[in-house]
């Protein structure tokens, strides 16, 4: 039967088994969105910008483990999804992006709304395609899905131009798709997972450093018998909460530039480290030449090119994260016995005597302004029988949810972490609330970053998606304040960003709900208010605008150099600004000064 | 240190680009490069050179496997190989330079392919050293225009040896 590129389009995905296409109509993709105007599966959810479609299909892909899909339109139509790939390029998610392109005859010669698609994708893309074809449609679709999803799964473009869409041929879906330079390797090498393994029982100081590729990998339960069967503790990195309970005994929490203070120090000091599935960021390592320096190096990761990369490795394991752990638990459990826990000791005894030094912990009295750790903190309280996915957006908020919200299951956690892109949050949480209808999926966003998407409100309310969005305001790009306070001596150059908008207000003119808690008192009362009601909600949380976000690691310094709260400068200007200003009424502070 | 590196690559369009671009977008350097087509249409050889340190060396072997439209990475340097490139010379020869010329070109076996009462274009391939010594001496008569292409290489076929030799050798050469 012959169909048409539209027609195939639509099919081809089905045969995927596609039920959510998060998109934004124009010219050259009118064909495609007539033919889907018939098909209730799969379902079109309309975005109000490109970049918002992205961070859904991101949310979406995150949170179930399937490739999330886009279909926009030429020129800004795909240049707006330019951030999206190349976050979801950092980030490792699989997604299937398809961008209308002018008709064949018109590629080159500057016609309305044409881009050069595949050109400007091409950094940014784990691979990408150009149809010149209409039989060539089903193939290449069939490739895309294949190529996003495997090895170290990544953002693939195909774009349509206008005439493929309308041309005609025969339907033919390929059982099997085979490219011969795309061979990724999921099984470990016996012999070096044998040396890791004899390794791991001799080591007196050992830490398990958890990535993201644990969580593409579904490797929850492998990792769950590993650490268990060895005794050994587990740090992981921002991408990786989840996928190790947090509330687990072994696990020291996250590590890197505003981890807790016993996993830095336990990385720092140990004499083994088994990377699964993380690729030494400098996040994580900050001084590379300073960072372990007493450790060997196990890394087990399905991409070749992040092993050896930064640091060096003694017994390099390329490979599934899955696969490899599933080999050396069997391994392990023939030759590991009590003994083990007994061995290491010593070790757990100087990490608890860490976490008494310094524990992940905050200080909020009645009468002080709301601190944001705080916040988290209750909403991680009041939600926790209920497991909630919490997706953040990128800034301070996003460290002290890291910090302070404990994750006991996987694609639980929404982040933007290699590319940390502003404005991820909240359409990420709404595509994973369109994954998972029923579920409770709460934002934790910025007022910076909230800005930046606020627009899919709109979204929310057509596709009933009641996501909770939890704004940390307090009226600047926190971060970059934070930055500003430590290194620039406060000069808040363009950091500052005021009271706008009136988020209840805002909430109303979208038909959503407002909320907003001014005091530490009242913060239960909003949270327990919002959880009951079936819409969006927009809750603003008016905190202290001077929080700064301890233990950080200055950029360049060791991971034992931590600071661990302000500096004695600052904590007095702290009290001077608080002192005499109010907090958060948009005033223009430190533009008096000299 | 330099390395020539051969990328067996689809026949497609684009590809170039995505190899250019993986040099230039992770801060590589190309010193040439060089591309056509093999036997069989569906596939091109491309020969790089490059230079760096063997991380640097490593992580672009590993960089260009990873690229979906790469079938196969060679880095020939890792063992013996033969390498050359081709360059084109026009060159000024009035009165005595002309003999002059024609006899540097005969040393080299190279050719002359181009002939005007005041100019010779002269054709030249051989490996690096060969091209740089011709250039020299060319370059007193008076270079007007010069044309070269990126090196090309292929590996050594290794010849079996008989155990014995292959000890003897050893011992001798230290191979």
């Amino acid at each position: 039967m012959k169909l048409n590129g539209a027609q195939i389009f639509v099919e081809s995905l089905k045969k995927e088994g596609v039920k959510v296409i998060f998109g934004l109509p124009g010219g050259v993709v009118l064909k495609i969105f007539d033919v889907l105007y018939d098909y209730r599966d799969p379902e079109v959810v309309l975005v109000r910008h490109e970049q918002g479609a992205m961070h859904m299909a991101e949310g979406y892909a995150k949170a179930t483990g399937k490739p999330g899909v886009v279909l926009v339109t030429s020129g800004p139509g795909m240049t707006n999804t330019v951030t999206g790939l190349a976050d979801a390029y950092m980030d490792s998610v699989p997604l299937v992006v398809f961008t209308g392109q002018v008709s064949t005859s018109l590629i080159g010669n500057d016609a309305f709304q044409e881009a050069d698609n595949v050109g400007i994708s091409r950094p940014c893309t784990k691979y990408n395609y150009l149809v010149k074809d209409v039989n060539d449609l089903a193939q290449t679709i069939k490739e895309a899905f294949y190529i996003a999803t495997t090895g170290r799964p990544g953002p693939v473009l195909v774009d349509i131009p206008k005439d493929v869409s309308m041309n005609q041929t025969e339907f033919n879906y390929p059982e099997k798709v085979y490219i011969r330079g795309y061979n990724p390797t999921y099984e470990g090498h016996k012999w070096q997972i044998k040396q890791a393994a004899d390794a791991l029982l001799k080591a007196k100081r050992p830490i398990i450093y958890v990535g993201g590729g644990t969580v593409f990998s579904n490797a929850f339960e492998e990792l769950r018998e590993f650490a268990e069967l060895t005794q050994i503790p587990v740090d992981m990195t921002l991408m990786a909460l989840g996928s190790f309970p947090g509330t687990h005994p072994l696990s020291l929490g996250m590590l890197g530039m505003h981890g807790s203070y016993t996993s830095n120090m336990a990385i720092h000091h140990s004499d083994l480290i088994i990377a699964v599935g993380s690729r030494f960021d400098d996040r994580v390592t900050g001084k590379v030449s300073e960072f372990a320096p007493h450790a060997k190096i196990i890394h087990i990761d399905i991409d070749p090119t992040s092993i050896q990369k930064i640091m060096n490795v003694d017994i390099p394991i390329v490979g599934d994260v899955k696969c490899v752990l599933k080999e050396i638990n069997q391994q392990l459990r023939a030759s590991v016995d009590g003994r083990r826990k007994e061995e290491l000791k010593p070790w757990w005894n100087q990490l608890e005597e860490w976490k008494k030094k310094h524990p992940m912990t905050y200080q909020q009295d009645k009468d002080q302004k709301i601190k944001p750790a705080y916040l988290i903190d209750r909403l991680y309280e009041l939600t926790k029988d209920r497991t909630p996915i919490v997706s953040t957006d990128v800034g301070q908020h996003q460290m002290w949810a890291a910090q302070f919200f404990k994750l006991d299951h996987p694609r639980t956690w929404l982040t933007s972490g290699g590319l940390g892109t502003m404005g991820f949050g909240f359409p990420a949480a709404l595509g994973a609330q369109r994954a998972f209808p029923g579920r409770l999926v709460l934002s934790i966003v910025g007022d910076g970053s909230f800005q930046m998407n606020l627009q899919e409100l709109a979204t929310a309310m057509d596709y009933h998606l009641p996501v909770k969005v939890a704004i940390v305001n307090n009226g600047f790009h926190g971060m970059v304040r934070q930055w500003q306070d430590l290194f620039y001596n406060s000069r808040y150059s363009s950091s500052i960003l005021g009271q706008h908008p009136d988020y209840v207000k805002l909430a109303d003119a979208y038909g959503a709900v407002g909320l907003r808690a001014t005091k530490p008192e009242e913060v239960d009362a909003v949270i327990q208010e919002a959880l009951k009601i079936d819409k969006p909600v927009l809750i603003d949380f008016q905190v202290d605008p001077y929080e700064n976000c301890y233990p950080m690691i200055p950029a360049g310094g060791a991971n034992n150099e931590m600071i661990l709260e302000d500096p004695p400068e600052l904590q007095k200007k702290g009290k001077e600004q608080a002192g005499t200003k109010k907090a958060g009424n948009g005033e223009k502070e430190g533009v008096l000064t000299a | 240190m330099e390395h020539i590196i051969s990328v067996m690559v689809e026949n497609k369009f684009g590809v170039l680009s995505r190899v250019a671009g993986l040099f230039s977008g992770r801060g590589f350097n190309i010193d040439s490069l060089s591309v056509g087509p093999t036997i069989d249409p569906t596939v091109s050889m491309m020969t790089l050179v490059t230079r760096g340190d063997d991380r640097i060396v490593e992580q672009i072997i590993k960089q260009l496997n990873k690229l979906i439209d790469v079938i196969k990475v060679v880095d020939l340097s890792e063992g013996a190989f033969v390498a050359r490139e081709t360059v084109l010379i026009k060159i000024s020869a009035k009165g005595e330079d002309r003999a002059e010329a024609l006899r540097i070109t005969d040393i080299f076996r190279a050719r002359v392919i181009d002939s005007t009462p005041t100019t010779y274009t002269i054709e030249v391939t051989g490996d690096t050293n060969k091209i740089e010594a011709i250039i020299n001496l060319l370059r007193p008569l008076g270079i007007k225009d010069l044309v070269r292409t990126g090196r090309i290489a292929i590996a050594r076929e290794e010849i079996k040896m008989a155990a014995q030799d292959k000890a003897q050798d050893k011992k001798r050469y230290g191979t």
